[in-house]
């Protein structure tokens, strides 16, 4: 705790990533209405009405409505489809790790099978193919995402497993999935942990790709949604697309701080010079 | 007295030489999407047409009033009680390989060629009995029963002419000639680079003398939709036909400097904006719930919001640019208390609707999103379906939805146009086009069906008043916008929008201010 207190970084990130939880924890009390709604005249810019703080986009609704309702969306995405692709990620890596062999050798090649595909292009294809909605679209991030993990966990799993506290535990008599899941996997969760808050900053910055690229579930107002949706009159409001890039930046960016912060305190040994 | 129906000009070129041209010049006009085929007897979709009118003629052309005005044919007559048609053709007219153009050509072209291939005249020829020819330059059209909107047929997309000497005995669709389209027309095919442009130039034997004035025309292939608004901004293209861009640039750019626009040049489409309401299941298969529908809905807001102002708020089926529209209708202005009234004189349970938006870009997009909000707000609850271009066309065709939004064109008569959409006989899977909303009434039908083949102008124009008054009542359909598509071009360039169907033969007659 303390060594990631120390890191400045890190605390602006979780200070960020605190904000943005509050806002879509609290979204349905800053903003009653529907961000759908529409309000006000069209192509207001911020500040421009009383609130109407970000302005009003090219259907005259609330852009900080939007923005605030985005968020959800975002972490929503985010977490769900990280803790899927964990789930797929740590037990595959952990077996393949863990007895070598033909498991390994499966598990790997199915594995490489989905890392040749481009993650983003196979993300398309399936969001196109189960037709865009919350769960497809987040069980699309969450496939294209495991492979990485399940990679990390094998070597992990694989360095682990010669250890001398692996071979006590198996003179004790403990079972191959006790050894595995009781003694291995706890001691790999560090870098599972940094890896999962970079993956849910990644999983929002896909999302918000598949949006904009109007993939999107059309039900929901999301960030990727809204820059897409004012790409088209970005000659004229620069602002529409401006504001909720700002929003995924900010929002990436903590993330990928905490994870950094993560790292350097979950691996004090690797931590960097000069800090 | 014996009615004949005459009409004869000179020379539209000599009417309309008040104002001297001057000659030479290019055009580069925006084609959006490139067009499958140039051959626009095979394919008749919006972009072949763009370019192909241009190649290829038809017997008239029709002014912005759809008036018939005179094209390969410079007179024609028709008969007390409109069963024969009678054409006189324009004489010494070539075809671009130097073959003259004569009556046998027009008869294979209607009676042989398109009869095969162009679904939507094979309707209209369903009323001809017979096509002859007495001599080289007059073609007779005898039809079996009378039908008002038969002098609307003779239009370069509907009626294009085709090269008898190329296309006889022939099979169509893969004779090697397609790909060099040989027309009539004041500009001949150049030249094709797939994914960049297509490449017209002068035809130096046209009939009409000096005309036409440019010497080539660019139809620029540019897939983007902003990056053809910086193609017209920094100069590479001088034309966007309408629809080539979004509505948010077209308000940018008409307000620039030597740049005019026009909405002309659609009446013959009159591209009517609807959404289909499925009147066989769910709650749009009420009428309380339709009418609410149309109430609920704030048409002008998108008028305004939407498409820039453009376009006027649809009264009913028949579109104000088209003939035997009538304004004698209920008129659903925007009333959202009114459309709780009727739901709940319906007994809206809240079961979900969903919206099918048009998958053509992101002013439809917005315009689903527009309706949904106003149908959340009188109560309906709604679910907005996304697809692409294939899933559309499946959906309709399957009537796998209840609200689905599209717009059709009417081709200058209620008969050729619009009861298609209506009629019981037209209710069939597989097309996004027919009577897709399962609309049927019998009354109505019969109508429909007196009114196509009914002489008489006035009684034609009756019936078709009964009909728009008592549809109306029923909401088979939302109707929504008489869209305008503004063409935008830059202001030397003159005269190209001159008839109703706009840039799609209007280089006939531009010309370049020096």
């Amino acid at each position: 705790m303390t060594r990631f207190a120390r890191n400045r970084g890190a605390l602006l990130g979780l200070l960020i990533l605190i904000c943005v939880v509050l806002l879509a924890v609290f979204a349905p009390l800053l903003f009653p209405d529907s961000p759908w709604k529409m309000v006000q005249r069209p192509f207001l810019p911020p500040l421009a009405v009383e609130g109407m703080p970000l302005g009003t986009d090219t259907l005259g609704r609330n852009v900080a409505a939007g923005l605030v309702y985005g968020a959800r969306v975002s972490l929503i995405v985010g977490l769900v489809s990280t803790a899927v692709a964990l789930l797929i990620g740590i037990p595959l890596g952990a077996l393949a790790g863990f007895y070598g062999g033909w498991i390994d050798e499966g598990a790997m090649r199915f594995t490489e099978f989905f890392q040749t595909i481009p993650s983003f292009a196979l993300a398309i294809v399936l969001v196109a193919i189960l037709e865009p909605h919350l769960t497809s679209i987040t069980l699309a991030i969450a496939i294209v995402s495991w492979p990485p993990v399940a990679r990390l966990v094998r070597a992990e799993v694989l360095s682990l497993r010669r250890r001398e506290f692996v071979d006590a535990a198996r003179l004790a008599g403990l079972s191959n999935m006790r050894i595995l899941f009781g003694h291995i996997l706890p001691n790999a969760m560090s870098p599972i942990i940094v890896m999962a808050s970079l993956m849910v900053a990644t999983a929002i910055l896909l999302e918000s790709s598949l949006s904009f690229l109007g993939l999107g579930d059309p039900n929901i107002m999301s960030w990727g949604y809204m820059i897409g949706a004012a790409r088209t009159v970005i000659r004229t409001a620069w602002w529409l697309s401006f504001i909720p890039g700002v929003a995924i930046l900010l929002t990436v960016l903590a993330l990928n701080l905490i994870g950094e912060g993560l790292n350097d305190a979950l691996n004090p040994r690797l931590a960097r010079k000069g800090r | 007295m014996k009615k004949l129906i005459t009409a004869t000009f000179v020379s539209l070129g000599l009417a309309a030489a008040a104002q001297a041209q001057d000659a030479g010049g290019r055009l580069d006009i925006v084609v959006q999407p490139e067009p499958p085929s140039l051959m626009l007897g095979l394919v008749s979709n919006g972009p072949t047409q763009l370019v192909a009118g241009d190649i290829y003629e038809s017997l008239l052309r029709y002014d912005t009033d759809l008036n018939p005005q005179p094209s390969l044919a410079k007179s024609w007559e028709i008969s007390e009680g409109g069963l024969t048609y009678t054409f006189h053709l324009r004489d010494g007219v070539k075809w671009h390989d130097g073959a003259p153009f004569t009556a046998a050509d027009v008869v294979f072209s209607a009676d042989v060629f398109l009869r095969k291939t162009h679904a939507r005249l094979r309707v209209s020829l369903e009323h001809v009995d017979s096509i002859t020819a007495p001599d080289d330059l007059t073609v007779v059209f005898q039809l079996k029963e009378p039908f008002g909107p038969f002098i609307g047929v003779f239009e370069a997309g509907t009626m294009p002419m085709v090269p008898e000497h190329i296309y006889k005995d022939t099979d169509f669709a893969n004779n090697p000639a397609n790909n060099t389209p040989i027309g009539t027309g004041p500009f001949k095919f150049d030249k094709w680079e797939k994914g960049s442009y297509i490449h017209l130039v002068k035809n130096e034997d046209y009939y009409l003398d000096g005309q036409p004035y440019l010497d080539e025309i660019y139809y620029r292939v540019i897939p983007d939709a902003a990056a053809r608004a910086v193609a017209f901004e920094n100069g590479d293209v001088n034309v966007l036909p309408g629809g080539s861009i979004e509505n948010w640039d077209v308000a940018r750019l008409i307000k620039m400097d030597n740049v005019c626009s026009t909405g002309k040049g659609w009446e013959y489409f009159a591209p009517h904006a609807l959404a289909w309401l499925n009147n066989r299941e769910g709650p749009t298969s009420h009428k309380e719930f339709r009418q609410a529908l149309m109430y609920a809905i704030d048409r002008e807001f998108v008028k305004d919001v939407i498409w820039n102002g453009y376009g006027t708020v649809a009264t009913g089926p028949i579109s104000s640019r088209t003939k035997f529209y009538s304004d004698d209708v209920n008129h659903y202005d925007y009333n959202p208390d009114k459309a709780r009234a009727l739901l709940k004189q319906m007994g809206y349970d809240g079961t979900p609707v969903r919206i099918l938006p048009l998958p053509y870009g992101e002013t439809w997009k917005r315009w689903g999103e527009a309706m949904k909000q106003n149908l959340e707000e009188v109560g309906v609850s709604v679910d907005m379906v996304a697809s692409d271009v294939a899933g559309w066309n499946q959906k309709l065709g399957d009537w796998d939805y209840d609200i689905a939004f599209t717009y059709m064109y009417q081709y200058g008569d209620p008969a050729l146009g619009v009861a298609r959409n209506y009629l019981a006989s037209n209710i069939a899977k597989g097309s996004p086009w027919n009577n897709v909303e399962g609309y049927a009434n019998p009354e109505l039908d019969a109508k429909w069906a007196a009114a196509a083949i009914e002489p008489d102008v006035a009684k034609r124009q009756t019936l078709y008043d009964e009909i728009q008054s008592e549809i109306v009542e029923d909401v088979p359909v939302a109707w929504l916008l008489e869209i305008e598509f503004p063409t935008i071009y830059r202001c030397d360039v003159k005269d190209l929008v001159t008839t109703a169907i706009g840039v799609n033969d209007g280089a006939r007659d531009a010309w370049i201010e020096k």
